[in-house]
């Protein structure tokens, strides 16, 4: 899942402090899993800032709630009158959810509660690690089920880089060291001869590195006379 | 002959080769590196010219590389995959190609948190051993990564570093295997204080027949005080630095001299170790060393080829 962190209060307060009527809206998916945007977020973050508009004198008026999806723009279409009546949306959301609501609104000023940091696995309770990247082009069938493009520093394709020790990673010995972890698993699963292929240099062009990307499924869309039906029904 | 550097031509003939290291100042300054040249000449084959050791903003190696080639001095420049992509890469090599420069260190390099400029992008588009395998095929093939060919491909003695005490201990020479397969004509190993220790990844490396295939310069570091010994194995990640040596360094009253001691006999070892082809000596913020080293050790004695 998309895992984020909210922004320290006085950040999130700096960025409301001119306008009046703010909109806090939180997300239910992704980033109330992680303990970031969901609904007990928000309600959090509206009494913190009530407590802090208190004590800085600030008169301001501030309306929590929290949608489905809010990357979805029909999930955002039922809150219209309530962004509408606001001067400023901070949203509680990851990035996309944030965007969702600036593209579909483009007059209102809305701003970010959280910063997206990773495509995360939680791990335990309070704890979530990235393991993806979103590089387009996924390799984890030769490296034991192990991403090495998000779980080494280096993104390195070969095998560890000569910084690992005792199966750490040099840049956070906190971290275990992903071709450690690699070679441990494809040791297990007998086969260790995929530690030894050189793998030439990765085609990123499938990643960001290829320019922003958009996923197209032409089966999905649909078709002239379905989009005429649903205008209808609207 | 692949390049015909000075490090190649004793490598290809059986001799027992010395390459040291200049670090290239944090200014732009060219004194510091003349100074070193002219100090160090003559003293080794080749010397390797670091690419912003520990991600700390330097003068350029290939800059470096030319500076001291106008000294007579003959450079391996290190070449690492944390600062440009393969555009930039293959452009340096083509450039420093065409300056002069016949040796090329292959290295991942170290992770940009470690230096002086933790907020930057990092680029690893390569690691080490794609750089290799591009190199490798840029300069025999004339054939660049996209697949471009070129007329006058670059001349280059291709190297690589291999670090025998990071884990998992038993990939170390499976990796060696992968970095000669991509084409590395020598390696430089990391600074070597388990001696044991060197001897297991040795055989290794020797039951695979690599020693054969390519050329192995074993690293060491003179060192001037416990201190740094106790630096090196708690401070720097895949290093190992047995107890014995920090005691060893700690009991005597002239650490300095102990150090260039026990340098020296460890050159000795690995003279004598089969499959080692020559040493990599690394005497960091202490070049002046070097020829005393050299000399001590009985490897002042070299054929020079130009």
């Amino acid at each position: 899942m998309i895992v984020a962190k909210r922004k320290p209060l006085d950040e999130i307060a700096e960025m409301i402090a001119p306008y009046e009527k703010v909109a806090i809206i939180g997300c239910r998916s992704c980033v109330a899993i992680c303990l970031a945007g969901g609904e007990k977020e928000v309600k959090m973050l509206v009494s913190a800032m009530k407590l802090k508009n208190r004590k800085d004198g600030r008169e301001q008026s501030l309306d929590g709630f929290v949608l489905e999806r809010q990357c979805e723009k029909e999930w955002v279409k039922e809150v219209e009158e309530k962004i509408l009546d606001s001067d400023i949306v901070l949203s509680m959301s990851c990035s996309l959810g944030t965007q969702t609501i600036g593209d579909m609104y483009p007059h209102r000023i809305v701003v970010p509660g959280l910063n997206t940091a990773i495509f995360g696995v939680p791990e335990e309770q309070g704890l979530w690690s990235e393991k993806c990247l979103g590089c387009g082009d996924c390799i984890i069938d030769t490296t034991g089920g192990i991403c090495p493009i998000a779980r080494c520093a280096k993104s390195m394709l070969n095998g560890p880089c000569g910084g690992s020790s005792d199966g750490h990673c040099e840049v956070n010995l906190d971290i275990e060291c992903a071709w450690y972890a690699i070679h441990e698993r494809l040791k297990l699963q007998n086969r260790l001869e995929l530690m030894e292929y050189v793998r030439p240099p990765k085609n990123w062009s499938t990643s960001h590195s290829g320019g922003r990307r958009i996923i197209v499924r032409e089966d999905a869309k649909l078709t002239p006379h379905q989009k005429r039906g649903q205008e209808v029904l609207e | 002959m692949k390049a015909g550097s000075n490090l190649e031509k004793a490598l290809e003939d059986g001799k027992f080769a010395v390459t040291a290291e200049i670090g290239p100042p944090q200014s732009a300054n060219p004194e510091p590196l003349v100074h070193h040249a002219k100090m160090l000449k003559g003293y080794a084959e080749a010397f390797n010219l670091t690419d912003n050791q520990t991600a700390v903003v330097r003068l350029s190696s290939i800059a470096a590389a030319a500076i001291v080639m106008r000294e007579g001095v003959e450079p391996v420049i290190q070449m690492t995959c944390r600062d440009r992509n393969r555009i930039a890469l293959q452009s340096d090599l083509l450039g420093a190609s065409a300056i002069g420069v016949r040796n090329v260190l292959c290295l991942t390099g170290d992770h940009q948190t470690f230096g002086n400029e933790k907020s930057a992008k990092s680029v690893f588009d390569f690691d080490s051993i794609s750089e290799l395998y591009t190199f490798d095929k840029l300069r025999t093939e004339g054939l660049q990564s996209g697949g471009e060919k070129i007329t006058d491909p670059p001349k280059v003695y291709l190297g690589c570093a291999e670090n025998p005490f990071a884990t998992p201990y038993e990939f170390r020479g499976m990796r060696m295997a992968k970095k000669v397969n991509a084409g590395a004509d020598f390696v430089q190993t990391q600074a070597i204080f388990d001696m044991d220790m060197f001897e297991i990844w040795m055989d290794d490396v020797r039951s695979r027949g690599l020693d054969k295939k390519t050329h192995i310069l074993a690293g060491v570091i003179p060192m001037k005080t416990a201190g740094a010994a106790r630096y090196m194995k708690n401070k720097v990640p895949g290093m190992i630095v047995p107890n014995s040596i920090i005691d060893r360094m700690k009991k005597v009253s002239d650490p300095k001299e102990e150090g260039i001691r026990l340098c020296l006999e460890q050159i000795e070892t690995l003279k004598n170790m089969k499959g080692v082809h020559g040493v990599h000596i690394m005497a960091v913020m202490w070049e002046e060393i070097v020829p005393r080293i050299v000399e001590t050790a009985g490897l002042l004695q070299r054929p020079m080829y130009k």
